[in-house]
């Protein structure tokens, strides 16, 4: 059985290779797996490390919610030991191209356990956001001992970064911040009408969220490879430990913003879990999905908006139609603040390479527009 | 109230006046090309020419990024190749026209589709395809009135040519060799319309305000001049109550002018006086002494 299915294996690698496409050569030995778009194929990679061979499905700077799957994508799928996606309905079209390539295993869902944001009306907004809070601390305290009963060094570490953490961000500002968020949702009901479930998929947007990824990752990987299941935990405390630090640094980063000026204007409403863990209101003219057409009611609605708050700052973002940004930078005399990623990382050469480059990068990028 | 409804969105945003003029010049440029296109029963051959410029536009888009200059060039080069190419089988072939144009026009936009779907993201493009009237840059408008005023000296010096063309054909051909010429510049001023058009309402769309409000203006008059008069008024109407539309029910923007131009169209289907349903149904009396 394991010989016919490594023969088989070789065979499907071989044709991968002369027919080229997505799939990238591999070791004999690495773990084969596939993650559906780029920020959690660095992220697997990071974890996995030269133990695995990782197929990104929808590469850098490319849209995941409306991806069309090609044939070399079942391929891989089908080629596949694990199978990575990150699940609240992100990818819309993988059900399918599991089905479709005979992938006989269950897709891991990366974000299993993330406390998810839901889309409701305004109302339910309210609410949702206390529950989260109240949710968020508990989890966090699960994960301190997550990482407690895995490595003592950190356990000092962490308790600093969350005590740090829930004094400035829970306590302070985050409250005044939500009272703003509820009011603006109602302002722009941007929010209805998408093709989205009912969680916001982009998870990945907070740090906090991206060890619980690693950890997710980690499980997998070692469930699926046992015997480098402490190299795969190894990588996952690196990995954690680096984007602990990073999240300190970006808390500090916010809570130097002065108060008011803490609402953002971007084209892909993404950013929920950035906005909700460090204390920022993104607002969006053309709602959730890049799918969507804007009408002419969106876009006034929005400008009276930046106009009557007095936003300063506008962001356009990777992968939808600036234009009509640039148009209501133009007419409020808002800035046009940079770049900001979003579902997709930058190339290899660009400011966004890799998830801690990408979250980064993003927030130096806000901080410099609004700090301005 | 009317203040409000009608004059109060376009006095207080700048996107929604832009808006305007980009929709006032197409319907200057585009409609009277949509007029002769009709008269000389190639409206789907305008048809045909929007889907052919899309590979122009996206290899424009996939050299210069959302350029309006390399997508604008790109454009016309593809469009006019269409045209030409499918002009010369025609001379030189057994192949009629329609025929030729149809197999230039589906492989150009193979091409297009297949060109667009090799980028990783292919949303910025079709973002580009269905148009934002509500994102006119100050380029977009300088091109697009450009294009209109264009097309207005082209269609005044090629007037007679052109009606004679749609008259009689076979006459023009005996009495002038600028029979050819007229044709494919015609053919050329259709496809700069369109590639303006694109900046607009998309490709797609452009198509829409090009051919329905000469349709809808066919049934009110018969003369050439009154067509041409009518089916601009008719789009310029139909952009201002789309627009309005959008704004007031926050429904997108190029649809909903199309839509209006399309309501216009159906209107006139039925009640207009120069062979609408109704007067087919009831005709006048003859007047007798």
């Amino acid at each position: 059985m394991r010989t016919r299915r490594s023969i088989l294996k070789s065979a499907t690698a071989a044709l991968a290779l002369t027919l080229g496409g997505t799939i990238s050569a591999k070791a004999d030995d690495a773990l084969s797996v596939v993650a559906t778009f780029s920020i959690l194929g660095d992220m697997v990679a990071e974890v996995g490390g030269e133990h695995v061979s990782v197929t990104t499905l929808v590469g850098p700077d490319g849209d995941a919610h409306v991806y069309q799957p090609t044939p070399a994508d079942a391929r891989a799928v089908n080629e596949a030991d694990v199978l990575f996606v990150n699940g609240l309905e992100f990818e819309g079209w993988i059900d399918r191209l599991v089905e479709a390539s005979g992938f006989n295993g269950t897709p891991v869902v990366a974000t299993a356990g993330i406390d998810a944001i839901a889309f409701e009306e305004g109302d339910d907004h309210d609410d949702h956001h206390g529950e989260d809070h109240a949710e968020h601390d508990d989890d966090d305290h699960d994960h301190d001992d997550h990482a407690e009963h895995k490595d003592d060094d950190h356990a000092g570490h962490d308790h600093d970064d969350h005590a740090e953490h829930k004094d400035e961000d829970h306590a302070g500002h985050d409250h005044d911040d939500h009272a703003e968020h509820e009011d603006e949702d109602h302002a722009g009901h941007d929010h209805h009408g998408h093709n989205h479930g009912a969680f916001d998929p982009h998870a990945w947007q907070s740090l906090e969220n991206g060890v619980i990824y690693a950890t997710n990752i980690a499980e997998a990987l070692a469930a699926a490879d046992p015997d480098n299941a402490a190299a795969y935990q190894a990588n996952a405390e690196a990995f954690t430990a680096e984007m602990k630090a990073l999240d300190s640094e970006i808390v500090a980063l916010m809570d130097a913003l002065p108060a008011e000026a803490r609402t953002v204007v971007t084209s892909h409403d993404a950013f929920g879990y950035f906005a909700a863990h460090y204390g920022l209101t993104f607002e969006a003219p053309q709602g959730l999905s890049t799918e969507a057409e804007a009408s002419a009611a969106d876009v006034a609605e929005m400008i009276t908006q930046i106009r009557e708050e007095g936003i300063s700052a506008v962001f356009v973002e990777t992968i939808t139609d600036n234009r009509l940004l640039e148009q209501i930078a133009n007419e409020t005399g808002a800035v046009i603040g940079g770049t900001l990623y979003s579902d997709a990382l930058s190339g290899a050469d660009g400011p966004a390479g890799t998830y801690l480059d990408m979250m980064r990068h993003n927030a130096m990028t806000l901080a410099r527009a609004l700090g301005s | 109230m009317i203040w409000d409804l009608v004059f109060e969105p376009f006095a207080e945003f700048g996107f929604m006046r832009r808006a305007l003029l980009g929709c006032v010049a197409i319907s200057l440029g585009a409609t009277p090309a949509g007029v002769f296109l009709m008269l000389r029963r190639m409206s789907l051959t305008g048809d045909a020419m929007a889907h052919a410029i899309l590979p122009g536009a996206a290899v424009g888009y996939l050299v210069a990024g959302l350029s309006l200059g390399a997508m604008t060039i790109g454009g016309l080069v593809a469009g006019m190749a269409v045209a030409l190419l499918s002009g010369l089988v025609t001379r030189f072939t057994a192949l009629r026209e329609d025929a030729s144009l149809a197999a230039f026009y589906l492989i150009s936009l193979a091409l297009g589709v297949l060109i667009v779907s090799t980028r990783g993201s292919n949303v910025d493009l079709m973002h580009v395809l269905f148009g934002t009237v509500l994102a006119l840059d100050d380029a977009a408008l300088i091109l697009l009135c450009s294009i209109a005023s264009l097309s207005v000296v082209l269609l005044a010096i090629l007037f007679r040519p052109l009606v004679l063309e749609c008259a009689d054909p076979q006459f023009l051909r005996s009495v002038s060799r600028l029979s050819a010429v007229t044709h494919f510049t015609f053919l050329a001023l259709v496809v700069l319309n369109l590639v303006g058009g694109f900046h607009a309402l998309g490709t797609l769309m452009a198509v829409g305000i090009m051919i329905l409000p000469a349709a809808a203006a066919r049934f009110w008059v018969a003369s050439i001049g009154g067509l041409i008069l009518t089916a601009i008024a008719v789009a310029m109407l139909s952009s201002v109550v789309g627009l309005l539309l959008s704004y007031h029910f926050s429904l997108p923007s190029g649809p909903a002018i199309i839509l209006m131009a399309g309501v216009a169209y159906g209107v006139s289907l039925v009640c207009g006086p120069a062979g609408g349903l109704i007067a087919q149904a009831f005709p006048r009396r003859h007047l007798e002494a």
